[in-house]
């Protein structure tokens, strides 16, 4: 079968300000303290593998950087551990980016899996290396989580880049 | 859609390829993931981020608050009648220790007094609530809502009602951090109430503990109670710690693997109250051997206390 480009409609360019206002929302998101309870989705790794996936000449690895370093800050984890997991995940999702949108939106989740996952194996990988405990096989389930809100988010963030299917001057939305 | 489209051809300027940008970015990680580790560098600039994301974090917490303060409110009537009468219950309880204590002091100073001895010093203590545990899987840490302005300083003792649940290690103008007595790198110096017995405990992860470095055949029993022994200059001595589940000596190996449970609520959410430092021993003789402790810990707030 054929791929075809999931999403046929012609986008409006995307708006800085709204890139910045989503991360910094997902940063907000991030912040509330849910303790050890897992499958609590990282919401800043979400939206930011997004923005690389669906602009990657506007976000990229500086970007990661600079939201690995605020959730270092605010997660009490060392400092460069975030940092040092987001630029990858942003530098693999750069790299999927020319490909992964010809796949529906499952098979784009069903991708985006293995670099959530990867991820969190560098975290535990730079914890453990310097003797931190193991934080058990829960704490992967949010990755799966966040896989699986890769549709509503694909939808929420692309909805202001969305223009009417056929123009209509009753109807000027 | 990729914005391709939108942006110059490739052959204008795009800044650095992509690897050599996440050459720069990974090592630039690692360096302050070495500063941070091995050389605590960063404390000021964490505090820094961390002053100005307080009031971000604050805001998260409102629905959160709200909805724990609906639940409250909706308390039955009878739970609190129980509570009030549980509470009751236990200060009579506590009542003849408490009522003698004062007597004791007394004695305890004049005898003190008699024996030229330096007098202890009343240490007294801050109530701060705490507030959430971090985030990080990691390690165990809580956050309590008092800091710097409130004369909390990295070292200090944190108990609860039944004992110890752990140790500032770092504090932000607003809050401090807790490390708990589960966490792998804390230990504390503690002896078994029982016979005076010396023994380091340390995190097992998990929520339990166990006693480092005592021999195959040492005199521990299940049930014992651990107590501080104070010889860290940290804690005082005397807090009860821990209690004794497990012990299994086997005699393939040298040490017995003991382990206990925290007898504070160590990963429950409540009050608790920051002890105020301890005046420090006097210094140890050089050709004594070092404590035992964990190292990096220890290191660190030993450089700290030299540095207030």
């Amino acid at each position: 079968m054929q791929p075809t480009q999931s999403s046929r409609r012609i986008l409006l360019p995307v708006k800085n300000w709204f890139i910045v206002l989503t991360l910094f929302l997902a940063l907000l998101l991030n912040l509330i303290p849910f303790g050890r309870l897992p499958g609590i989705p990282d919401w800043v790794a979400l939206v930011l593998a997004f923005w690389c996936i669906h602009q990657p000449l506007k976000v990229g690895m500086a970007a990661a950087f600079v939201l690995g370093l605020a959730m270092d800050v605010v997660d009490a984890s060392v400092m460069g551990q975030h940092a040092l997991a987001y630029v990858l995940l942003a530098f693999a999702a750069a790299g999927l980016s020319r490909r992964v949108l010809w796949f529906p939106l499952a098979q784009q989740a069903l991708q985006l899996l293995p670099l959530l996952l990867g991820m969190q194996l560098v975290m535990m990988a730079v914890r453990m290396a310097t003797g931190a405990e193991f934080p058990g096989v829960p704490w992967f389930l949010s990755s799966f989580t966040a896989a699986l809100l890769w549709h509503p988010v694909t939808y929420l963030l692309l909805t202001p880049q969305f223009r009417p299917e056929d123009k209509d001057v009753h109807r000027p939305i | 859609m990729s914005a391709v489209g939108h942006a110059p051809p490739p052959f204008f300027k795009r800044g650095p390829a992509p690897l050599v940008r996440l050459a720069f970015f990974v090592s630039l990680s690692l360096i302050l993931l070495i500063a941070d580790l091995r050389f605590h560098t960063l404390e000021l600039a964490r505090m820094a981020v961390a002053t100005v994301a307080w009031p971000l974090q604050r805001l998260t917490w409102m629905p959160i608050d709200a909805a724990t303060d609906f639940g409250a409110y909706l308390a039955m009537q009878s739970t609190l009648l129980k509570e009030n009468e549980d509470l009751r219950r236990r200060q009579l309880g506590k009542a003849n220790l408490l009522l003698r204590q004062l007597h004791l002091e007394q004695e305890n100073k004049r005898l003190r007094a008699l024996l030229d001895m330096r007098a202890r010093l009343p240490v007294e203590g801050r109530i701060a609530e705490i507030l959430y545990a971090a985030r990080d899987p990691f390690s165990r840490r809580v956050i309590i809502d008092k800091g710097l302005q409130h004369g909390i300083g990295a070292g200090q003792a944190v108990v609860d009602d039944i004992g110890v649940i752990g140790q500032v290690t770092r504090v932000f103008p607003l809050t401090a951090e807790v490390l708990l007595l589960t966490d792998k790198d804390q230990a504390i110096p503690v002896e078994v109430q029982r016979n005076g017995l010396r023994a380091v405990l340390a995190g097992a992860g998990a929520g339990m503990m166990e006693l480092r470095f005592l021999a195959a055949n040492a005199e521990v029993q299940i049930g014992d109670i651990l107590v501080t022994s104070g010889l860290d200059g940290v804690y005082l001595p005397g807090l009860p710690v821990a209690k004794v589940v497990k012990t299994d000596r086997d005699s393939a190996y040298s040490f017995a693997r003991i382990t206990c449970a925290p007898l504070a609520g160590v990963e429950r959410h409540g009050l608790a109250l920051v002890l105020g430092s301890r005046t420090a021993l006097p210094p140890q003789p050089d050709e004594a051997p070092a404590t035992v402790e964990a190292p990096g810990r220890s290191k660190r707030i030993k450089t700290k206390e030299k540095a207030r």
